[in-house]
C-alpha cells in the first residue's frame, strides 16, 4: 500500500478529485497550506507600504492507495493538475505499513 | 422646543454612536489576527467607560459655567440639572439631555482614534487608565476652550464646526505621542504586518461614512437647511478623497486599494468635519481631493522617520483634521452660515491666522499633556504588555479569548 501526496494548485482541485473518483479512489483527505519551490510569491501594498509574501497558497492531497494504482494515480494527477507554468506542484509517494477502518477494524487493503 | 429638531438630534447621536463600532471594525480588520478582540475591545469598551465619566464629570467640565475661559465648574456633576428643557445656549430648540447625550458620542469617539496609535501592543489596565486620564484632562478642557460657552478658543473666533480641533487633530497629535512614547511593536520594520481582514476594515469605514452624517449634519443642532449643508459637503468631499488617495496609489504603486479606498473616505470625512457648517459643495471638493495628498504624504513620510503610528491615526486624523480647520479659514463663507465668519477667499485673512492659532494650542497642549498621562500611566501600571504576550497576541493574553475558531 502506498500513500500519494500531491501538491497541486488550489484551483486544480476539482479535477484530480473527479479524476480520481473515476480510478476507484474514492477517499482522499485534503488541507490548505502554503509553500514555495521555484514560484515566487508577490507583493501586497498596504498604504503605500510594499511587502513582498514569498509563501504561495496551495493543495495538499493525501490519498493512500493499492501498491498497483501508483502510476495511473500519479499519471492522472499530473495529467489534471498539470497548467505548463512553474508552481504546478510535486507529487511523493511513500510506503504505508498498516490501515484500519475505525468502524470495523477491518486491516490492510481492504480497509483503504 | 422644536420635535423636528429633537428627533434629529436624537437621531443624529444616534449614527455617531454607531461610528464606535464601525472604528472598531476599521481598525479591527487592519490588526493582526491575534489582536482583532484586542482592538475591538479598545473602541468598544470605550462607549462604557466614557459615557460614564461624561455623565459624572464630563459634561459638567466641558460644557459647564466657565471659569476663566478654561473649564466648566462642577455645577452638572451626576448631569444635575440637565432634564428635558431646552438649555438657552446649547440648542435653544431641543431637550437639554439630546444635545448632551449627542456630545457623549463626541467624547466617546475621540478617545478611541487614539487607540490605532497603540495598537498591538499596550495593556488593557493601562489603555482604561489613560483614557479616562485623557478624556478628563484633555478632551474636556478642549471642548471646553471651542465649543463651551465662554471657551478662550471660541471667543477668538475660531470656527470648528463639528470636532476638526476638539476630536481629530486632538486624537492625532495624541496618538503621534503615543506611538513614539510606547514605541514600536516588536518586528516593525523587519516583518511585514498585513491587515488581517480588510472586510472587516471596509464595513467599519461604511458604518463610519454613514456615521458622520450624524457627527456633521447633526451639529447644527436644528434640522434645517445648514445641517442639509453639512451632510452634503461631508458626503462630497469624502467621496473626492476617496478617489483622490486611490489615484495617487495607482500612479505611485501602480494599483488602486481597497484599504486606499477606505482611508481615503475616512481622510476626506476628517478634513471636511470643522468646516461642514461653513462651506460649499466646491469647496468640498477641493478639501476631500488635497487631503488625501497630504495624509499619503504624512504616511510616506512615516517610514522615513521610523514611529510606529500601527493604524495612521496621525496621519489620517492629524494630518487630515489639520488641513481641514486651515481649510476652514479659507473657505468659509458667511453666505453659508452668518454665524460663522468668511475665510480667506471670502475677504476676510485674518480667520485663517485664527483658525492656525487654534491648531498650534492643540497640537502643543495634546502633546504634552498626552505625553505626561502616558509617563504616570506608566509609572503606575506600565503601558506595554510582555514580549511574550505581545507575540502570544493580545486577545489571549488580555482577554483570555480567541478571536477566530474555525
Amino acid at each position: 500500500m502506498k500513500k500519494i501526496e500531491a501538491i497541486i494548485k488550489p484551483d486544480k482541485l476539482d479535477e484530480v478529485k473527479d479524476g480520481l473518483a473515476h480510478l476507484g479512489i474514492k477517499g482522499m483527505t485534503v488541507t490548505e497550506v502554503k509553500g514555495f519551490g521555484r514560484q515566487r510569491g508577490h507583493r501586497e501594498v498596504y498604504r503605500g507600504a510594499e511587502y513582498q509574501v514569498d509563501f504561495v497558497p496551495k493543495v495538499k492531497i493525501e490519498v493512500v492507495v493499492d501498491s498497483e494504482l501508483v502510476p495511473q494515480a500519479i499519471g492522472l494527477i499530473q495529467e489534471k493538475a498539470r497548467t505548463g507554468q512553474i508552481g504546478d506542484g510535486k507529487i511523493f509517494v511513500m510506503s504505508v505499513e498498516t490501515v484500519v477502518r475505525i468502524r470495523t477494524g477491518e486491516m490492510g487493503k481492504g480497509a483503504i | 422646543m422644536n420635535a423636528g429638531d429633537t428627533a434629529f438630534v436624537l437621531f443624529s447621536a444616534s449614527l455617531v454612536m454607531l461610528m464606535v463600532p464601525g472604528l472598531a471594525l476599521f481598525y479591527g480588520g487592519m490588526a493582526r489576527n491575534k489582536n482583532v478582540l484586542g482592538t475591538l475591545m479598545q473602541s468598544f469598551i470605550m462607549l462604557g467607560i466614557i459615557t460614564v465619566e461624561w455623565v459624572l464629570w464630563g459634561y459638567t467640565t466641558a460644557f459647564g459655567p466657565d471659569h476663566a475661559g478654561i473649564i466648566g465648574g462642577l455645577d452638572w456633576f451626576g448631569l444635575k440639572d440637565i432634564g428635558m428643557e431646552p438649555s438657552a445656549v446649547y440648542g435653544p430648540t431641543i431637550p437639554h439631555m439630546a444635545f448632551m447625550v449627542f456630545q457623549c458620542m463626541f467624547a466617546v469617539i475621540t478617545p478611541a482614534l487614539i487607540t490605532g496609535a497603540f495598537a498591538e501592543r499596550m495593556k488593557f489596565s493601562a489603555f482604561m487608565l489613560f483614557s479616562i486620564l485623557w478624556a478628563t484632562l484633555v478632551y474636556n478642557p478642549l471642548a471646553h476652550w471651542v465649543w463651551g460657552i465662554g471657551g478662550w478658543i471660541g471667543k477668538m473666533g475660531a470656527l470648528d464646526f463639528a470636532g476638526g480641533t476638539v476630536v481629530h487633530i486632538s486624537s492625532g497629535i495624541s496618538a503621534l505621542a503615543a506611538a513614539i512614547i510606547v514605541g514600536k511593536r516588536r518586528g516593525y520594520g523587519s516583518v511585514p504586518f498585513i491587515p488581517h481582514n480588510l472586510p472587516m476594515t471596509v464595513t467599519g469605514a461604511g458604518l463610519l461614512w454613514f456615521g458622520w452624517f450624524g457627527f456633521n449634519a447633526g451639529s447644527a443642532l436644528a434640522s434645517n437647511g445648514l445641517a442639509a449643508n453639512a451632510f452634503v459637503v461631508t458626503h462630497v468631499a469624502s467621496a473626492m478623497a476617496a478617489l483622490s488617495w486611490i489615484t495617487i496609489e495607482w500612479l505611485h504603486r501602480g494599483r488602486p486599494t481597497t484599504l486606499g479606498a477606505a482611508s481615503g473616505a475616512v481622510a476626506g470625512l476628517v478634513a471636511i468635519t470643522p468646516a461642514s457648517g461653513f462651506v460649499g459643495p466646491v469647496a468640498a471638493l477641493i478639501i476631500g481631493a488635497l487631503v488625501s495628498v497630504i495624509c499619503y504624504g504624512g504616511i510616506m513620510l512615516k517610514s522615513k522617520l521610523g514611529y510606529d503610528d500601527s493604524l495612521d491615526v496621525f496621519g489620517v486624523h492629524g494630518l487630515g483634521g489639520t488641513w481641514g480647520a486651515l481649510a476652514t479659514g479659507l473657505f468659509a463663507s458667511k453666505l453659508i452660515n452668518p454665524n460663522g465668519a468668511n475665510g480667506l477667499f471670502y475677504g476676510n485673512p485674518g480667520q485663517l491666522w485664527t483658525q492656525f492659532l487654534a491648531v498650534a494650542v492643540t497640537w502643543i497642549f495634546a502633546f504634552v499633556m498626552t505625553s505626561i498621562i502616558l509617563k504616570v500611566v506608566d509609572v503606575i501600571v506600565g503601558l506595554r504588555v510582555t514580549d511574550e504576550d505581545e507575540e502570544g497576541g493580545l486577545d489571549i493574553s488580555q482577554h483570555n479569548e480567541t478571536g477566530y475558531s474555525f
